[in-house]
């Protein structure tokens, strides 16, 4: 190569690695306003600040769904599988929202450590498939409980 | 090697390649974008959650992929004119970059239309859209820059320039969904696991990159013809072409 397109290939190569660690130093130090949510976890460990407008993000915990029968005031718990919270909104949830799907909840962790939300939007993971499979996955894993429920009952 | 890469920044040779692959650029990208776009659709199985609606991966996965890799591809020619001055390069990023924009738009567009019904709105700050959001200036920007500036060889090095500082952009656009939390899912499909989707979903997928792949180089080379047409209106070869082509000019 010519030694003076070799020159500005140094040039062009040293400022793309400086700007990667510019760029890359900036949003590490961003980090925390760039996550949309605080997961569980932070929360329990007080990271995320009580009073002001937050969002918090996770699963919805199996079986915790408790619906009033006289509003649409709704409580359950999100969690990461280490932690959880308690997340209580009143208005109509997304269609996607069921336990065991994710969300993101947008409002205010209030003084007993429950989080008051405001609007909850559900988080599509990225697992596709058709319904079919659905279905046949639910009815094995079923089949299995059962079995091993069956080879309990055997073993007693 | 040197010698291929030497004759690709002759203008007259590119314009008469080009000439040749633009049918079968042309042909097979509206085969393979027409076969995934019908399959997917119309045929494939509706997903156990989101029903119908996911349906719009099938113009929103194609779009955001192509608005990314254009990006790429335009970087790498910002490279190519920093350093070898080769005028073809610019070429590329003058034709590339508002089919770039357009695909950016056509992403983010079909991705609020999506998110309404699944996540319940249709824009949220978190870090894939805006970072995609940014990709869409970048490329307004580098247009802009592009007309702003009259001299060709100026204009030339300051878009490569912008083109090239925007690049870190892209990991940024493909991690962001695993370095922070977003409410945008993360990539269904990865190098080196299986897609989290079957084949009947994915293969309709594939045939759309494919063919929207094939679309851009038509494109590409009808706006490249076009541009260097115009750079090189009072050269010989130009004006040989038009009078045996009927006297055009």
């Amino acid at each position: 190569m010519h030694p003076i397109r070799k020159k500005r290939l140094t040039i062009v190569l040293f400022l793309l690695a400086g700007l990667a660690v510019a760029v890359g130093l900036t949003t590490y130090a961003l980090r925390q306003n760039i996550n949309l949510f605080y997961d569980p976890t932070q929360i329990a460990a007080g990271e995320a600040p009580a009073d002001v407008r937050i969002r918090a993000g996770g699963m919805v915990e199996e079986g915790s769904v408790l619906r009033d029968t006289e509003s649409l005031k709704v409580a359950f718990k999100v969690t990461d599988f280490t932690e959880s919270v308690t997340v209580e909104y009143v208005g109509i949830l997304p269609d996607l929202f069921a336990e065991g799907q994710g969300i993101v909840a947008m409002g205010r962790l209030n003084s007993e450590g429950v989080f008051v939300a405001d609007q909850v939007l559900a988080k599509h993971d990225e697992n596709y498939m058709p319904p079919e499979v659905a279905d046949a996955l639910a009815k094995a894993s079923e089949s299995r409980d059962i079995a091993a429920e069956a080879t309990k009952t055997l073993a007693n | 090697m040197w010698q291929f890469f030497h004759k690709l920044g002759s203008p007259k040779w590119f314009y008469g390649i080009a000439a040749r692959l633009m049918p079968w650029l042309l042909v097979l990208g509206l085969l393979c974008l027409g076969a995934g776009l019908v399959w997917g659709l119309a045929f494939a199985p509706k997903d156990y959650l989101q029903g119908n609606s996911y349906r719009i991966i099938f113009i929103h996965v194609p779009s955001a992929f192509l608005a990314q890799s254009v990006y790429i591809m335009m970087a790498s020619a910002a490279v190519v004119t920093l350093v070898w001055r080769m005028k073809l390069a610019d070429v590329f990023v003058k034709a590339a970059a508002p089919v770039g924009l357009v695909l950016t738009f056509i992403s983010l567009f079909t991705g609020a239309v999506w998110g309404k019904p699944t996540w319940g709105t249709w824009w949220i700050w978190d870090a894939r859209l805006t970072s995609m959001l940014i990709l869409l200036f970048l490329y307004g920007g580098v247009i802009a820059l592009d007309r702003a500036i009259n001299d060709e060889k100026s204009a030339a090095r300051a878009v490569a320039i912008l083109v090239l500082v925007g690049v870190v952009n892209i990991p940024i656009i493909k991690y962001s969904v695993d370095w922070w939390n977003t409410l945008h899912q993360p990539a269904t499909f990865k190098l080196t696991e299986k897609p989290s989707m079957p084949a009947e979903m994915w293969v309709p997928l594939l045939l759309s990159v494919i063919g929207l792949y094939l679309l851009f180089g038509w494109l590409a080379c009808l706006r490249m013809q076009t541009e260097i047409l115009i750079r090189e209106q009072r050269t010989r070869w130009v004006q040989d072409l038009f009078h045996v082509n009927g006297g055009a000019r």
